[in-house]
Parts: C-alpha cells; structure tokens; sequence
C-alpha cells in the first residue's frame, strides 16, 4: 500500500524524516547546538528530545571540530550520528575530521570501516547574515571523494534523502537553503527514501536546460514561468545530489535543448556551476549551440547592508536574462527590476528577524 | 582613559562616575536599539549587552587608549567601552556607507582601529586566537601594549580558546582573556555543555595562565581585576584569564525578552535584575555620598542627545550604492 501523502513544510519535513529513522533505529542520534532548544532548529527538531529522550537526541558544548570527531568515532563503533549545524559556517571548524578523516576512511584502512555519519549543515542568507553565516561552499564537500552531498530543494526530497543520508554507510554531508524551509509540498507519511545520486527533472522544456541548486531551484522555476511568456520553453533540473553526480539526466537534456544556463547558490570560481558546465562540454560538445552560462554569486564575500546583499544575489531575472544571451536574443530593461516594496532580505514573508 | 573627543564619558572624573557613566551610556545605546528594532530598519542580528554593562566598563577602564581590543557577536559594549565611534556603529547597524565597516558587516562585525579596538566576528571564538596575535606581535616588536579578548563563556569550549591559551602561557604575552560567564550559550545553559565540577576560569589555570573569578556585575571588582591583569600582562609576566560572572537580561538575538520560551525561569532573570549592575553601583554610590545628582542628570542628557543624534543621523545616511559591491574584497596597495 502506497503511503498517505499530505502538505508538509520542508522544515515539517525534516523533522518527520528525523523522526522516522529515530523510532526505526535506535542506533541513530542527534547532536548538536541548540537541537533540543525551544526554537527546534528553525522547527526542524522540534519536540525530537520529549520524544526519543534526552540521549538520543542532545546538545552539546561549543565545540563543532572535537565534537565531529567524536561522531565518527561514535559511528565506527554502533551509533549513527547526525550532526547539526545551525549554519555551514561554523562546520568550517571542523573540516580536518568531516574531509581528512570521515571522508579517507573507508578507502585508507581497506574497507575494514564503515562511517555511518550524517553532517547536516544549513546555508544562511538575509537580514543581515553577511559575510560569516551565509557562505554557501557546498562545492568544497563536493570535491572530496568519499564524501557524499546532497543539497535537497522540495519537502519530498529533504526528507527522503535525509532517511538515505542516515541510513547510508559512508559520510554524507546533508546541506539546507534557510530559504526552503518554510515551502510547502507533498509529503508521504512514513518510511520512504529518496536515492542519493539521481537529479530530478523539475520542469520538462525544449529550448534551453537550466541546471540548478538547492534554492536556486525556486529561481530557476519562476525563470521559467517569465521565460514562457516570451515563448522560450526551459527545462529545468534539481541536482539535488551533488556528490554523486548525475550525468545522465544533465547530458540527456543538453543533447535535446543545446543550450546550458547552471544556477548555483554559491560563488562560480572553481564552484559546481564549473563542474556541470565542464561535465556538458566533455560529454556533450557536439550538442552545444550556444556557449552555456553561470548564474552565481559574485566574486566577493556577502555583504551585510540590504542594499549591497540585494546586489549580491543573483534571481530569477539573472537566469532569464543568462537565457537570452544563450539564445543569442537581446536583453531586456526589466529581467533585473526589482518590484516596488520587494523585500529581498527576507527569507519569508512571515520573517521579522532576528536570525 | 574612556574619553575620546565625542565620548561624553569624561576622563577627569573619578573611577567610581567614570564606571557608572560608561554603564549607563551602553545601557542606553543598547535600550535605543531595542527600541527601534522593531521598525525593521535594522536588518542584521544583534546580540544585545544589556545586564552585561560592568565587565565592559570596569575593564575598559584599566585600559590605556593605545591598548587594544577584540570581541565576539555581543560586542556593542565592549566597542562602546573601549571607545568605539558611537555614531559609526549605529550606522553600521543600519546597512550605510557611513558604518564602520561601510555598510558590509552590521551588528556582529564592529571595528573602530582609532580606538583600539581591532575588531568582532561573530564565529564564536575566531577572534581569540587573532588578540592573541596581536600580543604574540606587541611582544616581538617591544611595545608596551596590552590586548584584551573579549570572550563569552560558551567560546571556552572551542578548541582555539586552548591553542590560543597554550601559547599565550608558552611565550608569556601580553594579553587579558576576559570571559564574561552569562551561564548560556543561545538557550543552552552550562549543564549541558560544562561539567559541573569545573568552573570555567580553571580552563586558564590549567593551561599555566595567572586566573581569577569576579563578579562580573559590579565594576569595581571588575575595574581592580582588571587593572591588576593588565599591570601583570604589559610588565611582561604573562596573559591573565578572568571569568567574571553575569546574566543577559534580553533574548540571546534580537530585542525581546525570551523567558517564556522555556529555557530559563522568569525567576532566574528576576534573581539577576536585582543584581543590575548599574542600580546596584548607583545606590552604592550614593550611600558613601558619592553619587552628584545634578551631574548624573547632565550626564544622561548628553547621552540622550548624542544617542539620538546618532540614529537620526544613521536614519539619513545613504546605503552604499551597489555599484561598490566588489570594493575592499582585497586590500588595495
Ligand atoms: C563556531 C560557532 N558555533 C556556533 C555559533 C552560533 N552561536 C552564536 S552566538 C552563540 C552563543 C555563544 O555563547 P557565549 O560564548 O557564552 O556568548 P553569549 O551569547 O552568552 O554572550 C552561538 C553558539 C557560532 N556563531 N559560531
Ligand atoms: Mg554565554
């Protein structure tokens, strides 16, 4: 029997897909600042503690490197961690033990371990994040063979994934867009996993395929919306996992659009945009009718002052004006127009600071 | 010591007006804040140190103006104290071209190099390691100076505090840990993060470096622990760690209060305001006579003044055009 699917938030989400592999498994535990705390992780563990008890889902000191490193150990040896950052920023401190010891071990003791870890990390953006709790470097885990990534856009897919990430054998860096959390969208109840690796084909389309990530799914989408009043029909797809990385999907649809525009909520230089524009011109040159293009953050750190962070992130408007310049049609004034009263620092309409 | 040419806070004065006065202009900067958060004008977290005003006060003022200092996400008053623009900051906090990071940090990075205070970021700890720094460069240069690191208890827990303190005792230098201890990190208190039968300026002793624990509300005691420290530290005998225990009376971000969320007892924080540092320093004060009325009443006027003259002219400043955006990502040489 297919399970009951419902509306939930992507927070919502989370939280059920926590609490679905907690009560499956006793060996999973969550950790982390502020987890058990009255806000639940911006509502992604609310409650979890009264539910599964104190030593199973728990705080912990302000210590992000040691701690992490107490989670492998804890993985090598029957738990299944999952590790929760606030803000990717501050698992920064501990990239010694998440990318030269968790993500080496399988392969340098000859796959006599297994590393049953989870780090789960949330990218900041608005009201004044700025330049250290909203780096979105999700390509630097990307880089990193041992590790997988995965950076979910729907409700659907944060949760299934999320199961997969706890019960897979290797690390798995799990990433969230604080911008996503409060979306809504279909949901089953109950156990279900979505499989690290495949993409998904978020809107089908003829004439150009927009390659995107984690919120810039959302951009890309609305891109499409505005580009099909103009009569160009956009495909768009949710990488959705980025370590794996799915060719076949991304060069099945460049082989058809021949045209390429990549969405990354982070910075071009050396960033996933590069690698799934490298991917198209090693496997699908000949595909190529136009040269594909990058819609990323610019070459500096993010600003504080709305002014300067409404510069700084690209939208909708970014992506449709990179289209026309793949279809070689001129731009127009109004892609980058910002409405009158938009508030482009807020993650929701709802949000009135202040974090 | 406290007073630059806007600063109100007059070096003249005695230490016992001097530490009430520096209390209560952080009180009420950061009262005028709350104030006005609400108007969404201030688009950045702030960590508010209300409650918290005597650690800042009482050690700022053991500290020449040439000394230096560095803090963390709560750092209004440790910039206030140490001098800081007070104008540069509010504009800061409101996204302009005239903040003191030109609209690029906020709340959580303050900087004011004219008044020693080198800067505040608010990955917890992250600026420990640079004050040391600092003083690693003070001593191999030969210079007299003393930094202070500005610290919250939850920072000790961080493995750079240790680096930072290990080296701090190897190489003796001159520099002032000062941890204000407001028993929470967010809404996780010290139960679930420190063992009980440690306290936190033990951490520091551990590691060889001269430790005191003081009660981080009154500014007298903070003031002479302070003035000690740094005496020991520029005289070349090594850093000193002080723990100086207080309470954050408003949420850990933003401008309410958050005692009904269920973390901490509305008790607790009640327990605590009966210990404000500024009503309690007043009526000391005033019992040994040395409380001036009239002067106080001036004081506070001219704060009042230069606090609203400051949001007025913060409220008038331009944003930064974007058009700067790509400025200062390098250092222009
Ligand atoms: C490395 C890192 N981890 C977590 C955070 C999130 N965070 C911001 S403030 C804070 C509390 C720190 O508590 P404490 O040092 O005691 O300072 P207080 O807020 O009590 O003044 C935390 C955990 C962070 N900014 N940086
Ligand atoms: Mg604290």
């Amino acid at each position: 029997m297919k399970p009951a699917s419902r509306e939930l938030t992507y927070a919502a989400a989370i939280r059920e897909g926590f609490a679905v592999a907690l009560e499956r498994d006793p060996r999973v535990l969550l950790m982390g600042l502020g987890v058990p705390d009255p806000k639940g992780f911006f509502g992604t563990t609310t409650d979890l503690q009264k539910q599964f008890g104190a030593d199973r889902v728990m705080d912990m000191p302000c210590a992000e490197n040691g701690m992490s490193g107490v989670m492998l150990g804890a993985a090598l040896n029957g738990l299944r961690p999952v590790l929760n950052h606030q803000r990717l920023d501050f698992a920064m401190l501990s990239m010694d033990p998440i990318c030269t010891q968790a993500a080496k071990w399988s392969y340098m003791f000859g796959g006599t371990m297994k590393m049953p870890v989870v780090f789960r990390m949330i990218l900041g953006r608005g009201w004044g994040q700025g330049p250290q709790h909203s780096q979105c470097l999700h390509s630097w885990f990307a880089h990193i063979p041992g590790l997988k990534v995965v950076m979910p856009t729907t409700p659907h897919d944060a949760k299934g994934l999320l199961i997969a990430a706890i019960e897979d054998d290797n690390p798995v860096v799990f990433i969230e867009h604080r911008w996503l959390h409060h979306i809504k969208g279909e949901v089953p109840a109950g156990h279900y996993t979505v499989p690290i690796g495949p993409a998904r084909l978020a809107r089908a389309g003829s004439d150009v395929t927009i390659v995107a990530f984690s919120y810039m799914v959302l951009e890309a989408l609305e891109a499409a919306e505005k580009l099909a009043e103009h009569g160009i029909d956009a495909e768009v797809i949710d990488v959705r996992s980025l370590r794996p990385l799915d060719q076949s999907l991304l060069l099945a649809s460049v082989a058809k659009t021949g045209r390429l525009v990549v969405a990354d909520t982070g910075h071009s230089t050396a960033g996933m945009a590069a690698e799934i524009i490298a991917i198209a011109s090693e496997s699908a040159f000949g595909s190529l009718k136009a040269a594909p293009r990058r819609v990323c953050f610019p070459e500096c750190p993010t600003p504080t002052s709305p002014t300067l962070s409404a510069e700084f992130y690209p939208r909708a408007g970014h992506i449709v004006a990179a289209v026309r310049t793949t279809l070689q049609r001129p731009p127009h004034d109004d892609d980058l127009l910002v409405p009158a009263g938009a508030e482009l620092d807020k993650p929701n309409p709802a949000f009135t600071g202040p974090f | 010591m406290l007073a630059t040419a806007e600063n109100p806070v007059a070096a003249s004065a005695g230490i016992s007006a001097r530490l009430l006065e520096s209390m209560v202009r952080i009180r009420m900067v950061e009262e005028a804040i709350a104030a006005h958060y609400p108007e969404q004008q201030m688009r950045c977290p702030v960590h508010l140190s209300i409650g918290q005003e005597a650690a800042s006060a009482g050690v700022c003022a053991a500290l020449r103006p040439d000394d230096l200092a560095m803090s963390g996400h709560r750092s209004h008053a440790h910039y206030l104290g140490k001098g800081g623009d007070l104008p540069a900051m509010i504009a800061e906090i409101y996204g302009k071209a005239t903040g003191c990071c030109q609209g690029r940090g906020g709340s959580m990075h303050l900087v004011d190099l004219k008044a020693g205070f080198v800067g505040a970021v608010p990955i917890v700890a992250s600026t420990i390691p640079i004050a040391t720094g600092l003083a690693f460069a003070d001593r191999q240069l030969k210079r007299d100076r003393v930094t202070v690191a500005f610290l919250g208890e939850a920072a000790t827990e961080e493995g750079v505090f240790h680096e930072s303190v290990n080296f701090a005792s190897l190489h003796q230098l001159p520099i002032v840990f000062v941890c204000e201890n407001n028993l929470y990190s967010v809404y996780s208190p010290m139960s679930v993060r420190q063992p009980a039968h440690r306290e936190v300026w033990q951490l520091a002793a551990g590691h060889g470096v001269v430790s005191h624990q003081g009660d981080g509300n009154d500014p007298l005691a903070v003031y002479a622990l302070a003035r000690a420290a740094a005496a020991h530290a520029r005289s070349g005998q090594g850093p000193v760690f002080l723990e100086l225990k207080t309470y954050r009376w408003r949420e850990h971000c933003g401008a309410g209060f958050d005692n009904h969320i269920g973390y901490r007892t509305e008790a607790e924080y009640l327990a605590w305001r009966e210990r404000d540092p500024i009503k309690n320093f007043e009526r000391r004060l005033k019992a040994s006579g040395e409380f001036d009325v009239l002067r106080h009443e001036q004081f506070k006027a001219r704060v009042e003044t230069e606090i609203s003259d400051a949001f007025a002219a913060a409220q008038r400043a331009p944003f930064p055009a974007g058009a700067s955006l790509m400025n200062h990502v390098y250092a222009a040489s």
